[in-house]
């Protein structure tokens, strides 16, 4: 017997509503440590107006977050403080990296800075540019909220898939520099992780 | 004569060891090691160098010409007569060491720790000689001349996350 429904009533799934509210009130977590640092708050400010994507909320208390945006280089003591507030960040999460250093390292290939992030935690979107112009971190969020809206999942299904688990970028040293001590490490130097 | 002159020969009259020169209207003077306390102190007492800008180092490893390993400078200014006179002193390994400058300078303190973090100088009697911007566990002297410019490795030790292990 077939059931009538009122014309107010529409079926759908139930992940793409999570997915909806998800993507529209993205609360950024600002790390930012340099001159992306400013882009972001071009952002976040009126001209360009980040809150036109539900994003304007940003704070700086991990629990209150869930979109990191890594903003500026990352130095090699500074890696622990991130992960620590990536860790403490509420599940279901996501990450964009902004800029070149974030990315890469940046021109900056020296011994204390971190050659991108997401060799240590996960990354869902790379913004080039140094530093990138507002629009295109605005590009990136949408391009986010698309990818929310896609992939989804009300149980955070998504994040379980195996092959977005892997570091995206090799771990590998170049060649010819000294090889680091493995054994103080085993996790970013397991044979899972390789090239590519 | 100008008083940047008259700083370096009273230097030089009270240590025959010290070498004084200028460069374009600057004076400098080089100190065996030995003798930099005294004549820091000798600088700061006698000659009203009353304010140490700077305290900082040189790697002249592989440097051409040079007989020494590291140079260590000190940058010193009488805020009275407004004099400047640049103080060096050569060290060598293995472990260079030289008496800490607190004694004289307060300001001396994280100036002296910074050195000792880039290029591991040993500031006898400094009063707290630890690390200053590199990680307490960090194992090297990165500004010296034989540490890679891409590190050993410290950049990459550090645990990867995974979404499923967060």
């Amino acid at each position: 017997m077939a059931v009538e429904l009122p014309d107010n009533v529409q079926i759908g799934q139930l992940d793409a509503l999570a997915s909806w509210c998800r993507k529209n009130s993205l609360w950024p977590m600002p790390f930012a440590t340099a001159c992306c640092g400013i882009e972001l708050m071009a952002t976040g400010a009126s001209k360009h107006d980040i809150a036109r994507f539900g994003a304007e909320v940003f704070r700086f208390s991990p629990r209150q977050c869930d979109l990191m945006i890594v903003a500026g280089r990352v130095v090699m003591k500074m890696l622990p403080v991130l992960q620590r507030i990536w860790q403490q960040m509420n599940e279901p999460k996501w990450c964009i990296s902004m800029g070149a250093c974030a990315s890469t390292g940046g021109v900056f290939d020296t011994y204390s800075v971190v050659q991108g992030v997401d060799r240590f935690i996960p990354v869902d979107m790379y913004v080039p540019g140094c530093p990138p112009r507002p629009e295109q971190l605005i590009q990136s969020i949408i391009d986010l909220q698309d990818k929310i809206q896609r992939e989804g999942t009300l149980g955070g299904d998504e994040f379980r898939m195996t092959a977005r688990q892997q570091p995206k970028r090799a771990l590998v040293e170049l060649p010819g520099l000294p090889t680091i001590d493995s054994a103080r490490n085993p996790v970013a130097w397991s044979s899972e992780v390789g090239r590519g | 004569m100008n008083s940047d002159q008259q700083a370096h020969d009273a230097l030089k009259n009270r240590l025959a060891e010290a070498a004084t020169s200028e460069f374009r209207g600057q004076a400098r003077a080089v100190v065996p090691a030995e003798q930099i306390l005294e004549a820091l102190k000798f600088l700061r007492n006698e000659r009203g160098f009353d304010l140490l800008i700077d305290i900082t180092c040189v790697d002249y490893l592989r440097y051409r010409g040079a007989a020494d390993r590291f140079g260590l400078v000190y940058l010193l200014a009488n805020t009275q007569t407004n004099e400047r006179l640049t103080v060096r002193t050569f060290l060598n390994e293995p472990e260079p060491s030289v008496p800490s400058m607190t004694p004289l300078w307060e300001g001396a303190n994280w100036m002296e720790r910074e050195v000792w973090d880039m290029f591991g100088i040993h500031f006898e009697g400094h009063p707290d000689l630890r690390r200053i911007l590199l990680p307490e566990e960090f194992a090297a002297f990165p500004l010296r001349k034989d540490y890679p410019l891409q590190g050993r490795g410290e950049r990459h030790n550090f645990p990867v996350l995974t979404r499923e292990g967060a």
